[in-house]
C-alpha cells in the first residue's frame, strides 16, 4: 500500500491521494471528455496530433497542486501564430491563450496553474496556415483550484496589479531576449472559502494580459481561473521594437494596470 | 431504516475488512507501535513516525505528549487523527485520573490538530495562536476531507477550535509549574504557539524546530528564520521538536534547521538572481542537505517552491 506522500504536514496534497477525484477514469473518459473541449473551443475545426509542433513539460506528480510550472515548447516557432492551453479536468478547462506578435520569439513559454485532479493537460497550437496541433501530457495532483490562499481576502489583494519584468543573459543585437513578467494578482479561482464569512471568495483572475515591444506586439495571454496566483509568465521577445516594454493587464471584475520597462540594454 | 444497519451488519461480516486498508487501522492499532517516555519529570512524550498519513499510521507522524500538574493535565500537542488523539487520552488515563485541563493547538496542521477532538468530552481550555481560529477557518474542511481520503470516512476527527487565543504571550498555572507561551509571527506556518516550561526549562517549539525528518516551510522561510533566533533567547538547553526525537539539546538542533533554512534561502535566491525557472530551482536547490534529512524528496521540491515564490518579490 502506497502511503499519501507530501500530505500531512504542509498543504502539499498534490502528490495525490489514491482516491483523488479523476484518478480512475477510464482512458475512454479522458478521450470523450478533451472531444467535449475541442468541440465547444475550436467547433469543427479539425486538430492533428502532433510530437513536433508543441510539446509540454509538467511534473509528473505535482509538488504543489496550486502552484504547477508548466513549460511549452514550439520549436519551429516561425510557423507559430499562437498556443492553448487546457486542463482538462478542471472545473474550467480552458487555462491561457497565447497569441504571439512579431516581436515575440515563441519557442518557449513557461506558465503556472492550478491544477484540481489528476488530469490530461493539452495544448494546442494554431500556425499561422490556420491550422490546429495537439499535444499532450498526464499530470497528477490534487485540490489545486480549491486550496485555501492561506492568507486573507485582504492580504492576498495587496498590491494588486504591482508587475516585475526581469531579463536573462547577455543582450545581444538580433538575438531574442528571455524575459519573466510578475504580475502581482490573487487570481481567486472561485473554488477558496472566504475565512472570515464562510462564503466562497467570487472568481477574480486576470482576463488579458498584453505585452508591447514600443508599438509591436510581443503577445497577448487570455487567462482564466486556472493560472496561479501571482502569475507568471516566461517568454522570449526579439529586439524588433523602439521604446519601452509596455504591459497591461486587466481582470473579470473590470481591474486595469498598465506598466512601462526600459528595454533590455544591448551589450555589443 | 430499523432492518437496514442489520442486513448491512451481515453483509459486512462476511467481508475481510482486515484486507481493506482505508478500514483496517484504529486507535487500538496505533496502541501496539507507541509508547510514551518520561522526558522531564511528570511530562511524558511520544515520538512520531518519520513516515507520511495513512490509512496504517492513523496520522501518528508528531511527537505528542502531556504534562501532569498539581491541579490538572495538559496536553502539550493532540496528534494526527481522532483515534491517535483518543490512543493519548488513554494513555493519560493510565497514568492520572487528574482532570484534562488544557489542550495545545500548536499550529493549524492536521498532524498536530486532528487529535483535539478525542479531548471534547473533558471540556478543556483549547490554547492556540490568535491566528489560529483563521487558518481553521481557511483549511480546516478542507484537510478533514484530505485526511478522510486517506483514513476512511469518519476517522479524521472533527475541527476544534482554541478557546484561548494567545495574542503576543501568556501563561497558564498548573499549580506546581507555569507554562509560558508565546505567538510567534509567520514562520513555520502563519500561526506558530511555542511553550516553555519553566519548572523543568524544557522547550516546546513545536514545528518550529524539526530534527531528522525535513522540515516542511508553509509560512514564511525569512519569518522562520527570525523566529529561530527568538527560540534561542528563551534560556532553554532542552527542546520537545514537533518532529524528532522526544527530547534534543536546543542548540545543536536549531544550528541544523538553521542551516538547512538558510541553505534553501541562499540557493533559492540565487537561482531567482540567476533567471533559473521555478521548475528547474526545484530540482537544484539545497541538494547538499539531501543526505541528512529523512523524506526530503518528498518535500524539498515543495520547500522551494514556497521559498521561490516567497523570494521572487524581494
Amino acid at each position: 500500500m502506497r502511503t499519501i506522500a507530501a500530505f500531512a504536514i504542509g498543504l502539499a496534497l498534490s502528490a495525490g491521494p489514491v482516491l483523488a477525484a479523476g484518478a480512475g477514469d477510464s482512458d475512454a473518459e479522458r478521450e470523450a471528455r478533451w472531444g467535449e473541449i475541442k468541440q465547444s473551443v475550436f467547433k469543427d475545426r479539425a486538430v492533428e496530433k502532433t510530437d513536433t509542433l508543441v510539446s509540454i513539460d509538467a511534473p509528473a506528480r505535482a509538488l504543489d497542486a496550486a502552484l504547477v510550472p508548466i513549460t511549452l515548447t514550439m520549436p519551429q516557432k516561425d510557423r507559430v501564430k499562437g498556443v492553448y492551453l487546457f486542463i482538462d479536468d478542471n472545473p474550467s478547462p480552458y487555462a491561457a491563450h497565447f497569441e504571439f506578435g512579431p516581436a515575440a520569439d515563441p519557442s518557449e513559454v513557461k506558465l503556472r496553474v492550478r491544477v484540481n485532479n489528476y488530469t490530461n493537460v493539452h495544448a494546442v497550437v494554431e500556425t499561422k496556415d490556420g491550422k490546429l496541433h495537439e499535444a499532450v501530457k498526464f499530470v497528477k495532483a490534487s485540490g489545486g483550484c480549491s486550496a485555501p490562499m492561506g492568507m486573507s481576502d485582504e492580504e492576498a489583494m495587496r498590491g494588486m496589479g504591482e508587475m516585475r519584468l526581469k531579463f536573462g543573459g547577455d543582450v545581444k543585437p538580433g538575438q531574442p531576449v528571455e524575459a519573466t513578467l510578475m504580475v502581482r494578482h490573487p487570481n481567486f479561482s472561485g473554488m477558496q472559502m472566504n475565512q472570515i464569512t464562510r462564503d466562497y471568495t467570487p472568481a477574480r483572475y486576470v482576463q488579458k494580459l498584453s505585452v508591447a515591444y514600443g508599438d509591436t506586439p510581443v503577445f497577448t495571454l487570455d487567462g482564466d481561473i486556472s493560472l496561479a496566483t501571482n502569475p507568471v509568465i516566461n517568454f522570449a521577445l526579439l529586439p524588433e521594437g523602439r521604446g519601452p516594454i509596455k504591459v497591461t493587464a486587466s481582470d473579470n471584475q473590470g481591474g486595469r494596470w498598465e506598466h512601462s520597462f526600459d528595454a533590455p540594454a544591448v551589450s555589443n | 431504516m430499523s432492518g437496514e444497519p442489520t442486513r448491512r451488519a451481515t453483509l459486512f461480516g462476511g467481508l475481510c475488512l482486515c484486507c481493506l486498508p482505508s478500514l483496517a487501522r484504529s486507535a487500538e492499532e496505533v496502541d501496539g507501535r507507541f509508547t510514551l517516555e518520561e522526558v522531564a519529570p511528570q511530562t511524558f512524550v511520544r515520538k512520531g513516525l518519520h513516515e507520511d498519513a495513512s490509512a496504517q499510521n492513523a496520522d501518528a507522524i508528531a511527537n505528542i505528549g502531556f504534562i501532569v500538574g498539581r491541579d490538572g493535565v495538559l496536553v502539550t500537542e493532540t496528534g494526527g487523527s481522532l483515534a491517535d488523539g483518543q490512543w493519548l487520552r488513554a494513555e493519560i488515563a493510565k497514568r492520572t485520573d487528574k482532570p484534562i485541563r488544557h489542550v495545545v493547538l500548536s499550529h493549524v496542521h492536521p498532524d498536530h490538530c486532528f487529535g483535539a477532538a478525542a479531548f471534547l468530552e473533558d471540556k478543556p481550555n483549547f490554547i492556540g495562536h490568535a491566528s489560529l481560529r483563521e487558518a481553521l477557518d481557511a483549511r480546516g474542511a478542507f484537510y478533514r476531507e484530505r485526511l478522510e481520503e486517506i483514513l476512511g470516512k469518519g476517522r479524521a476527527g472533527q475541527v476544534v477550535y482554541p478557546t484561548q487565543a494567545v495574542k503576543d504571550g501568556t501563561e497558564i498555572d498548573l499549580g506546581d509549574r507555569t507554562l509560558r507561551f508565546t505567538a510567534h509571527g509567520v514562520a513555520h506556518t502563519p500561526c506558530d504557539l511555542s511553550m516553555l516550561d519553566t519548572a523543568s526549562g524544557l522547550l516546546f517549539p513545536a514545528d518550529m524546530l524539526f530534527v531528522e525528518r525535513v522540515p516542511s516551510l508553509d509560512g514564511s522561510l525569512n519569518g522562520w528564520l527570525k523566529e529561530i533566533e527568538r527560540l534561542k533567547g528563551f534560556g532553554a538547553t532542552r527542546a520537545v521538536p514537533g518532529h524528532g526525537p522526544v527530547t534534543v539539546e536546543l542548540a545543536p538542533a536549531l544550528g541544523d534547521l538553521s542551516r538547512y533554512l538558510t541553505t534553501l534561502r541562499d540557493e533559492t535566491r540565487k537561482a531567482i538572481a540567476a533567471g533559473i525557472s521555478i521548475d528547474k530551482a526545484t530540482e537544484t536547490v539545497a541538494r547538499s542537505e539531501r543526505e541528512r534529512w529523512t523524506l526530503f524528496d518528498t518535500y524539498n521540491g515543495r520547500n522551494v517552491t514556497v521559498a521561490y515564490k516567497e523570494l521572487e518579490w524581494e
